[in-house]
């Protein structure tokens, strides 16, 4: 038996949410005025968590790095966000939902969380829209919606390409209501940098002021961790440049145990590396799947010429052209999920069909839809006999009116005509599924310390459906936090408020000095960056889209040896007592030194084939499914959550079983 | 290409700045702005000086963090991006390049190039929002039908970033773009209409506290705006203010 | 003044709507000055009219001295605020990038306006206060046309009348399409309306130009 407790309600499946709701405490409107809570991390989760437990009445202090909330990376999702409204009348439901995210998933994810999940998902558009999210509409008034990879319905809600910004703008505004009340207290350009713990429970954290390098102490009765996803171990991710693993990996330090740490989302849209001066790379929504076409030449000759730039992609007739997700995959094309279709790309430019310099892109060419869409406007908008020219300048506008702030930004960065030429795409690391484990109730570990958002590893198993990343991390922070964390802190109504001048906060602050003066005291031969992008090469070669035991062992050593050359060489010039964005960096990428281990660890204990995790020795090895992943769920259907035991490679694993009451554990298949 | 930089150095708020000549070498058209710097922050390291520091984080235009006046221009001299989606092709071999924070009295100098735009938050704080509970136990979302061209034009005053060009290209240095696109957003929509005399009075009132200019129109404002965010929303929160001033 | 209306927006709709009043002036202004060219004794009588009305003397008169006054100090108190509102400036500011040089610089069109109105003043204003409320001289219903051919005689008054009209122009080029923004008018009949203010901006001065050169000449 685990010691990891899941604390699932029972009861049916569609009742657990509800009936837990009715039976957990809650703590009076006078007590909560007297209990403070902590939210680190301002995005969808973090913002909409703080707002809620502000307005509920608790004294909320949050703290962000960025210089103001509205920031946080949240603010980068294009697509749009789930919600199984069923507005288009298209047979959709919380079950349809459930079922689907349950297998994207890969059947790795808790069926009760995930149904929470589904059933709040209604409440979020309702709630956006109250707070005045300008959602796109109809004609008619009413909210559009478009469909998303893997699933058959349409249940995505958008506003243009930047429905996060305009969700995290809704969270802000929640949040700006309650700093006018004085209920929020806003730390920005705040970095908490350890949990403190007093008699096991979280308590406070230590953080500094990025401004002034000042060391500060916070208490709290309860911390929440909303500080996203940990993709930029990868250095090259679709994260900002500041997101970061450190808070939860603090938490981790002091006991909170860290789930699925090698699920992480290889997303198949970004736009192609250039050179190695990269620092971050771009996404181009998922939506841009739903038009276009993914294809590579036929012949390697071709694409030598190409990459040599001898031949241009529109010289190819289509013949010539191998589309190769429709071929492998005829029933969903294009739209298969997102770990296929990154995967289907690299192995093509494995073998030599990549298109760009550096041998790693594909084509997603719009060609055929301009025409379609075209010669449909043509039609009805009268006019008859068209030119060539015309359907094609007709079929443009149509692409421009639903895609031209991504067309306008490929050519930004790419300096290419993508209404001219095909756009270029490679996979790139995206959002990782796993994070701090967490019960039903969202709490770690270590009692009194939640995790809200992309922080946890709760609802999308081994790969996460698109859109699905905004509905949790709002679920999460509006609907789900807010209640049960009320029936922890219902114990400290009594409690008063918690000093900081304990040897707690001492021990803790002591702690963080140190490892500042030792990040500051390192001798000095390379930046920050080199070891994080040493770091990025081995994670993206050993760890990356696909797997296997030697690459992975070859990773803990190599990690393990780079983590040991950066604690004595690394160079962080400045002071630590001032604005000192190298000494943050450092910070970061020495957490990232100790997770990508753990990442790697992880990846070699799965030795089957889930989601977007690829392990080579899992394949199918005939029939129709041939070369295909392979999951092993008689003995890898369980949430491997590690324990921190000093070195990463020492770390504990626990295992969470998981179970399937309510739906049957398939193949996932998109033939 | 090599490229001369003049770059705005300044130890903390209280010091005294000044323009610092620097020169970087091999710069690739491929690279957007903010990695040139990375190449010259790269650079000052190994010398063990201390990097320049600017604000930045998402690197796809939308976050707001990364500002910069490149010569003469907050962004520089592309329009419709930020400074992160500035692609060295746009200079030439040989440019001398000025690097300066973006310039307000309401935006004070952090360090160097960053400086601190907190004004905005608090004129957000003020008023920049709808006073519904997150109960979840709102009216269905559909039961508000919202005119599309209503609903489209919200949607474009809310695509501010926040980044503040608006201010640094004002020769006023006036917010009235970014207050009057968040004012816009909210009074377009039916939501927004019942608190919309208190918050359009609020907002522009603590905009004035800040010590923000006053707007004279040049519209800088919006030709620098990387989200092309339109005067017309100026048009917009002027009409609200002078209606919400005879109301209340 | 600017203690009174205190909010910046405030002070832009003051701004413009004062602007708009002297707009308005100068079209009158100008149709009175117009019929110069084509008959003295229309100008005669049109000029000993304004003089004399009651109305037009101890109404109008007053509201439009105060409107001019009001413009001004509100364009000056702003005009520091702003300038207080960027303490340290630019090294390098390419302010033609994104705005008309009209639109950066109305302080100093509006100065040299300024100017021109003292000289104005001091060269048909307060003669005709002197002559009216001072010296009580006895009321000639013709001799304003030849008072103002007088003033025209100098070609060095004349150019710097036609210079100030100039400044003008580019002062209203910005100012005169600017107010409708700045009251709020921004709708489908804004371009027609924009496309009217510049129109104007440009015809009215150079209407005052002609005028000015035609009168030196006659003389």
């Amino acid at each position: 038996m685990s010691i990891l407790d899941s604390k699932i309600p029972e009861g049916p499946l569609a009742d657990k949410w509800t009936k837990h709701k009715n039976t957990i405490n809650l703590v009076n409107p006078a007590n909560k005025r007297n209990i403070d809570v902590i939210v680190v991390g301002t995005g969808l989760a973090g913002g909409s968590a703080a707002a809620t437990l502000a307005e509920l009445g608790y004294n909320v202090k949050t703290f962000c790095y960025q210089d103001s909330p509205r920031r946080a990376h949240s603010i980068a999702a294009q697509g749009g966000i789930n919600a199984a409204k069923n507005y288009q009348g298209d047979g959709d439901s919380n079950y349809r939902l459930f079922y689907d995210t349950i297998k994207g998933g890969d059947y790795r994810s808790r069926e009760a969380n995930v149904h929470r999940l589904a059933e709040v998902s209604g409440n979020i558009i309702d709630q956006c829209v109250a707070q005045g999210v300008p959602f796109a509409r109809e004609y008619g008034g009413l909210l559009d919606n478009r469909s998303f990879g893997g699933v058959l319905v349409s249940r995505t809600f958008y506003a243009k390409g930047q429905t996060g910004q305009q969700l995290l703008l809704g969270a802000y505004s929640a949040m700006n209501r309650q700093i006018n009340r004085g209920k929020i207290q806003p730390f920005n350009r705040h970095e908490m940098l350890d949990l403190v713990k007093v008699d096991g429970k979280a308590r406070g954290i230590i953080a500094r002021n990025l401004v002034t390098g000042e060391i500060e102490r916070h208490s709290a009765h309860a911390v929440v961790l909303a500080t996203g996803g940990y993709g930029n171990v990868f250095f090259l991710s679709t994260n900002a440049m500041g997101s970061n693993v450190m808070a939860a990996w603090r938490a981790h330090r002091r006991g909170a145990f860290f789930a699925n740490p090698c699920y992480t989302q290889i997303h198949p849209t970004c736009i192609p590396v250039s050179g190695d001066h990269q620092s971050k790379l771009t996404l181009m929504s998922e939506s841009l799947r739903n038009d276009g076409r993914i294809w590579v030449p036929k012949r390697i000759e071709d694409a030598q010429a190409i990459r040599e730039g001898k031949l241009k992609p529109t010289q190819l007739s289509e013949d010539e052209r191998d589309y190769y997700l429709e071929r492998r995959y005829p029933a969903f094309g294009n739209l298969v999920p997102r770990d296929v279709a990154s995967r289907a790309a690299k192995e093509r430019c494995d073998e030599g069909f990549g298109v760009n310099k550096t041998g790693e892109a594909v084509y997603l060419d719009f060609a055929s839809a301009i025409q379609r869409y075209g010669k449909e406007k043509a039609l009805t908008s009268g006019v008859e006999n068209p030119s060539a020219e015309e359907i094609t300048k007709l079929g443009e506008k149509v692409i421009e009116d639903k895609y031209g702030n991504l067309f306008q930004m490929y050519e930004k960065i790419v300096d290419e005509d993508p209404y001219k030429t095909p756009m270029m795409i490679y996979p790139a690391v995206h959002y990782t599924m796993g994070g701090l484990w967490v019960d039903y109730n969202l709490q770690t570990t270590i009692p009194g310390c939640y995790a809200a958002g992309e922080a946890n590893f709760s609802d999308h198993g081994a790969n996460r459906l698109g859109a699905s990343a905004l509905m949790q991390g709002l679920a999460d922070g509006y609907f789900v936090l807010p209640y049960t964390i009320g029936d922890y802190l219902s114990q400290d109504i009594r409690t008063g408020k918690i000093p900081t001048d304990t040897a707690e906060f001492d021990e803790a602050e002591k702690h963080v000095t140190e490892r500042i003066s030792k990040l500051m005291g390192g001798s000095g031969e390379h930046s920050v960056d080199y070891y994080h992008k040493k770091l990025g090469k081995i994670m993206w070669n050993k760890c990356g889209m696909s797997r296997n035991e030697k690459g992975l062992k070859e990773a803990i050593d190599e990690i393990a040896a780079l983590r040991e050359d950066f604690w004595k060489n690394v160079k962080v010039p400045g002071t630590a007592n001032s604005m000192n964005p190298e000494l943050e960096k450092a910070g970061r990428v020495a957490d990232f030194l100790e997770l990508g281990e753990l990442f790697a660890k992880d990846a070699l204990d799965r030795r089957e084939s889930c989601g977007g995790h690829f392990r080579e020795e899992s394949v199918e090895q005939d029939g129709e499914q041939k070369g295909e992943a392979l999951r092993d769920d008689k003995n890898f259907k369980y949430v491997s959550a590690w324990e921190y035991k000093g070195e990463p490679k020492d770390a504990e694993l626990h295992k969470e079983e998981l179970v399937f009451e309510n739906i049957e554990l398939k193949t996932r298949s998109y033939k | 290409m090599n490229l001369t930089l003049k770059i705005w150095r300044q130890k903390d708020a209280n010091s005294k700045g000044a323009i610092v000549d620097y020169q970087v070498q091999g710069i690739e058209g491929d690279m957007s702005f903010l990695e040139m710097l990375d190449v010259l922050n790269e650079q000052l390291i190994t010398k063990g000086e201390e990097p320049v520091v600017f604000d930045h984080d998402c690197r796809e235009g939308i976050c707001g963090a990364c500002s910069l006046q490149i010569n003469g221009e907050p962004h520089g001299p592309d329009r419709l991006v930020t400074t992160c989606q500035l692609h060295m092709r746009k200079f030439n071999d040989g440019d001398t390049i000025y690097i300066e924070p973006f310039r307000a009295k309401a935006f004070p100098v952090v360090k160097d190039l960053m400086v601190d735009r907190s004004a905005f938050d608090r004129i957000q704080h003020a008023g920049g929002y709808i006073s519904v509970n997150t109960s979840g136990n709102t009216i269905d979302a559909n039961a508000i039908p919202v005119n599309k061209q209503d609903a489209d034009d919200a949607f474009s005053a809310a695509t501010c970033i926040g980044c503040g060009a608006c201010v640094a290209a004002c020769k006023n240095a006036s917010a009235m773009l970014f207050t009057s696109a968040k004012v816009s957003q909210f009074a377009l929509l039916p939501q927004g209409q019942v608190e919309a005399t208190d918050r359009v009075l609020a907002m522009v009132n603590q905009m004035d506290e800040e010590g923000f200019g006053n707007c004279t129109n040049t519209g800088a404002c919006e030709i620098e705006c990387p989200k092309g965010i339109s005067l017309e929303n100026i048009a917009r929160m002027n009409r609200e203010y002078v209606k919400a001033s005879m109301k209340g | 003044m600017g203690g009174l209306i205190q909010s910046s927006i405030a002070r832009k709709v003051a701004m413009a709507l004062s602007g708009l009043f002297l707009v308005f002036f100068l079209l009158q202004h100008f149709t009175i000055n117009l019929t110069s060219v084509f008959s003295a004794d229309v100008f005669n009588e049109l000029s000993h009219f304004m003089g004399t009305n009651p109305l037009v003397q101890f109404a109008l008169q007053p509201v439009l001295i105060f409107g001019v006054l009001f413009h001004f100090i509100m364009g000056f108190v702003l005009e520091l605020k702003n300038k207080k509102a960027r303490a340290v400036k630019y090294a390098k500011y390419s302010g033609g990038a994104n705005s008309s040089w009209m639109s950066r610089n109305m302080i100093y069109s509006g100065l040299v306006i300024l100017a021109f109105l003292g000289l104005h003043f001091y060269d048909f204003w307060i003669p005709e206060m002197v002559h009216k409320y001072v010296a009580f001289a006895p009321e000639d219903p013709t001799r304003y046309y030849p008072e103002l051919l007088h003033r025209f005689e100098s070609p060095v008054r004349t150019g710097l009348y036609v210079v100030s009209f100039v400044f003008l122009a580019l002062h209203l080029w910005h100012g005169f399409a600017s107010s409708f923004q700045s009251v709020g008018f921004n709708n489908k009949y804004s371009v027609s309306a924009t496309k009217f203010a510049k129109a104007f901006s440009i015809v009215i001065p150079l209407g005052f130009i002609i005028v000015a050169i035609v009168l030196h000449l006659t003389h």
